[in-house]
């Protein structure tokens, strides 16, 4: 067992010192019939480093790695490259393998990096402040429509039409079992973002308005718009950012007069994983610090006057508030939140704004080639990295005789809304950083046959 | 006075009755100091060169187009990697020594089990491409979820919830949903006093009241108090198991017995299964869900934080409401992804949905796989026997310095209580907490669980040497001798660490939660600034 120090002369030696002869002994307050005595049956012994590592590599080679083939996937997770010492630096042992920075004095690394990361979210997201993460983008836009619901005492959420279906029903699962009201409609294939039909659902009893920037099709909201409208009613605005790269382009939804703004912090460092490890992003205004979830670090000083870090404002916290809680959140996304913060500072702002331009030229180029095929068209007027292509069939079937030719061509609306018969030829594409113009005009040309039917 | 300390070394406290003059740069050769990002850099620098030269702007999006790039600095590369590297050196981590902490388990963390998730075929993999492209990584969920169900004795499992207290609402929600479906509003979650903090949390949040029931003076849940509350009211007993006093619950089955017989169902925190695998199974004493946490277990690196991930393994009773989405295999052999899609051919429709956007947390099912396989079943009970070994000959060796308040209520399982009882006036389980890291170790869970005053729990865990276990155990009661002496150069404590003790009054008072300036700005502040504030 190479991870067990542990020798038997050692474990004779301390069963000694118990006052025992058999580590059995020691499980005495299992009650007998419970306790299993021999191996469980179907499970195998142990397996050396090598093999193990065989097994893993024949189970990861079944999967068509996006990097293997041409790739324009998106909805709620991008791939972009991610710059080769972001990953040797988070798997510093110090980082890596540290605990939760309860004892400050020897997590200041831990520490300064949220602090650091706090700021850069709020930047991005042209909020006052920001915790030092959440579990994912779905998550956090969960934990933001309860914090609305105790900031304006009301419990009925606006979701707008463009915000992720995946979003959509972990808030709708949430709220069947803390009462709050929810409103969402699914999108048209529209081009224009339906702002009025989401400004007709606020009244009097609403929390807030949740409108996802830009949306599941790509389009952009007129968030300043919205604002108004919740903020007259009383309601605040949650913004939620599934492309924070997209932010180096557009307007912070704090400055177009978001309250609270939640976002996927994936793009940024952390890499696809099939769904997780992800980060959730978390900013807000000033004055709702204390209705806000998850950690803080806050700065302060040590008893040498010197600058320190700790986490702070933890009496909202669950271990320590109990039932009066303000979240469900015990944890951070702390290794996640080091990648996207060293990622961040690689880029800096102005690093940030030119990959937001390359994405935006790159998905120009290829929504210009794609609208060339016939009966396909683009519905948006107006995108930064990511739009929706118009099939002249469901767009299920082709997604799924494109994988076959080995195109990873986009994510069908018919997956997301699989009861929306109307949306069923939308095809929702993300064109970013890694994808070449080969990529491009291979996914046209292979769509084009797909399209007219010719045998793979 | 300032006491040397076992090693015979003099703290030296900067006032000129140390052993060293302060240096000009305030480093003291490798313990070096680091500004902020922010005073580091100006706006305009990147570490990153690009393939092109970016394009022009969509003129439609012009109305949306921000007006200056993001506020936000940037560090060439080999600045960004001195910086996050000189931060690292002021971190404690699993992987410089022991981190003793009760209830939290951090134990070594294989490199292998990095290796094996950064494989392109799972870490470069989208969530939504189609099913028979990510087949691998199906199979890879499958095949822990079919160990998760084996080592627990369960029915199915949940693999979505992102953390333990993700899990620990999942199996709450799994319960509402299986009392809902049956017309059945019951209101009442009942938490004994020695479960895990979330629990309660956890109820509320679900929209449950709460209510504590008492321990016993063995530290363990009273079965007749428990009983006596029991009724139509109650939906369901969250109990953790092993305890947060470090006991097996013995009553576990009676307890599950007569949850059932009220009509509730039992949720069992496992956030102590690493005590328990291949020794017994929760399944064979009748709990209905447990969370598990992966990093505690199954040895996942907690990265200072996060990320976690909380599969849920679920009985009979509950699996059909468990979330979406879940794998199944199909008769051909492949594994299918059953979400909302395809919800209706899988006859599954008492799902409760979806507690998150994605398929959980495959980044650590890969790691937690690669561990498992590793031990396999003989060496997963070796696992258990080593850290509760290793936990009773800690809880032994100190009891003659420490207070063990449970020590007769039986052997503790992976953890070992003890309480501040004997310590001289004026001196706290924090500042034996404190005097520990000038030993060079991270200090245990302190004040927690509530049960006892001023709590130290040790949880040394399986990846332990006896030798680093004495060398603990000798440091840990040199700093009591210290306390119970009444030696006050303790409160200073910690004097060699990257910082002194941290005012976190100050923090939660005045919150300073972002920096605000300028970038490239460079503005520390001096002591005197910080201390007018």
């Amino acid at each position: 067992m190479r991870y067990l120090p542990l020798t038997d002369d050692n474990r004779r030696e301390m069963l000694g010192v118990i006052g025992t002869d058999s580590v059995d002994d020691l499980f005495v307050d299992v009650p007998a019939e419970a306790r299993l005595t021999g191996d469980i049956e179907g499970l195998p012994k142990y397996a050396s480093e090598l093999a193990v590592e065989r097994h893993m590599a024949r189970l990861a080679a079944k999967n068509i790695a996006a990097g293997n083939v041409p790739f324009f996937l998106g909805a709620g997770a991008y791939r972009h490259h991610v710059p080769a010492s972001v990953d040797h630096l988070i798997q510093r042992g110090e980082f890596l393998t540290a605990y939760t920075p309860y004892q400050p004095e020897i997590a200041q690394g831990t520490l300064q990096v949220l602090f650091e990361f706090q700021t850069q979210v709020a930047r991005l997201f042209g909020t006052d402040l920001a915790n030092a993460s959440l579990y994912d983008g779905s998550t956090a836009c969960w934990e933001a429509i309860t914090m609305a619901g105790r900031v304006t005492r009301r419990s009925r959420a606006v979701l707008a039409h463009g915000l992720h279906p995946h979003y959509v029903s972990t808030a709708q699962t949430m709220a069947k079992f803390t009462k709050d009201e929810l409103f969402a409609g699914a999108p048209d294939l529209d081009a224009s973002c339906e702002e009025d039909a989401i400004i007709a659902q606020i009244d009097d009893t609403t929390s807030c308005v949740v409108v996802q920037y830009p949306d599941i099709l790509g389009r952009i909201p007129d968030l300043a718009k919205i604002a108004e409208a919740a903020h007259d009613k009383g309601a605040l605005l949650v913004a939620v950012v599934t492309e924070p790269v997209a932010l180096g382009l557009i307007e912070a939804p704090g400055a177009l007069g978001a309250d609270i703004v939640v976002g996927e912090g994936q793009s940024l460092g952390v890499g696809l994983n099939f769904g997780g490890p992800y980060l959730g992003l978390f900013g807000c205004r000033e004055k709702y610090v204390r209705q806000m979830p998850g950690r803080l670090c806050g700065e302060t000083v040590d008893a040498d006057g010197k600058r320190g870090f700790v986490l702070t404002l933890s009496t909202r916290e669950q271990h320590i508030r109990r039932e009066k809680a303000t979240s469900n959140i015990c944890t951070n996304s702390g290794l996640c939140a080091l990648a996207f913060s060293i990622h961040m500072t690689l880029l800096g702002g102005t690093g940030l704004e030119k990959l937001a331009r390359i994405n935006h030229s790159r998905a120009r180029l290829a929504a210009q080639r794609l609208s060339e095929i016939e009966g396909v068209s683009v519905l948006n007027t107006a995108f930064v990295n990511e739009f929706t292509l118009v099939l002249p069939s469901d767009a299920r079937v082709a997604v799924r005789e494109l994988a076959d030719r080995r195109v990873l061509g986009g994510v069908s609306l018919g997956r997301l809304y699989p009861d929306e018969d109307a949306l069923a030829n939308g095809l929702v594409v993300a064109v970013t950083e890694t994808c070449s113009a080969e990529d491009i005009e291979a996914f046209a040309t292979t769509l084009e046959a797909v399209l007219q039917g010719e045998a793979a | 006075m300032n006491a040397p300390n076992a090693s015979g070394w003099k703290p030296a406290m900067g006032d000129g009755s140390g052993i060293a003059a302060p240096t000009s740069s305030g480093d003291a050769a490798l313990m070096l100091e680091e500004k902020l990002i922010f005073e580091l850099a100006g706006c305009a620098t990147t570490g990153v060169d690009f393939d092109e030269e970016a394009g022009d702007i969509d003129p439609a999006l012009g109305k949306f187009a921000r007006k200056q790039a993001p506020q936000l600095p940037g560090l060439s590369e080999p600045e960004t990697v001195r910086h996050y590297t000189r931060l690292s050196r002021q971190n404690y981590a699993i992987d410089l020594g022991p981190f003793p902490l009760g209830s939290c388990t951090m134990k070594h963390n294989p490199r292998l089990n990095e290796k094996v998730a950064r494989m392109p075929g799972f870490a470069d993999v989208h969530p939504l491409q189609p099913v028979d492209t990510v087949q691998g990584a199906l199979e890879v969920i499958n095949e822990l979820a079919f160990w998760l169900i084996e080592l627990t004795g369960m029915y199915g499992v949940a693999m979505s919830p992102k953390a333990g207290a993700h899990g620990e609402l999942c199996g709450i929600l799994c319960i509402r949903a299986a009392l809902e479906a049956k017309g059945d509003a019951r209101e009442v979650i009942l938490v004994p006093e020695s479960a895990h903090g979330t629990n309660p949390a956890t109820a509320a949040f679900a929209g449950y009241k709460v209510e504590a029931i008492p321990a016993t003076s063995e530290g363990r849940v009273d079965l007749d108090k428990l009983k006596e509350r029991l009724g139509p009211d109650v939906a369901g007993v969250m109990i953790t198991n092993p305890n947060t006093c470090g006991l097996f619950e013995r009553d576990m089955k009676a307890i599950s017995d007569a949850v059932h017989a009220a009509g509730g169902y039992v949720y069992c925190d496992g956030a102590n299964f690493n005590a328990i695998v291949g020794k017994v199974r929760p399944g064979d004493l009748g709990v209905d869900a447990m969370h598990i946490n992966l990093h505690k277990t199954f040895s996942t690196p907690h990265g200072g934080g996060g990320p976690g991930s909380g599969p849920v393994v679920l009985s009979e009773a509950l699996a059909p409401y468990g979330p979406l989405p879940f794998t199944a295999r199909m008769e051909d052999g492949t594994v299918h992804l059953v979400e909302e899609e395809s919800l209706k051919a899988f006859d599954h429709a008492k799902s409760f949905g979806r507690m998150a956007a994605f398929h959980g947390q495959m980044g650590m099912f890969t790691r937690a796989l690669a561990y498992i396989l590793s031990h396999g079943a003989d060496g997963l009970r070796q696992v258990a026997e080593d850290s509760v070994l290793n936990a009773n000959y800690v809880l032994r060796r100190l009891e003659a310095t420490l207070d063990a308040p449970y020590a007769a209520s039986g052997p503790c399982m992976h953890e070992a209580l003890f309480c501040d009882e004997g310590l001289a006036e004026g001196f706290s389980t924090l500042d034996i907490a404190k005097g520990l890291i000038d030993e060079g170790f991270h200090p245990m869970t302190v004040y927690f669980p509530l049960v006892v005053h001023g709590a130290m729990l040790i949880e040394p865990t399986e990846t332990e040497s006896k030798d680093g276990l004495d060398r603990l155990i000798d440091s840990l009661q040199h700093v009591v001798e210290r306390a119970k002496a009444g030696d006050e150069a303790l409160h200073g404590a910690p004097y060699y660490a990257p910082r002194r003790r941290l005012d976190e009054t100050q923090a939660a008072r005045k919150p300073v939660l972002v920096w605000k300036g300028e970038p490239g700005v460079s503005r520390i502040p001096t002591p005197s600034e910080v201390g007018d504030r």
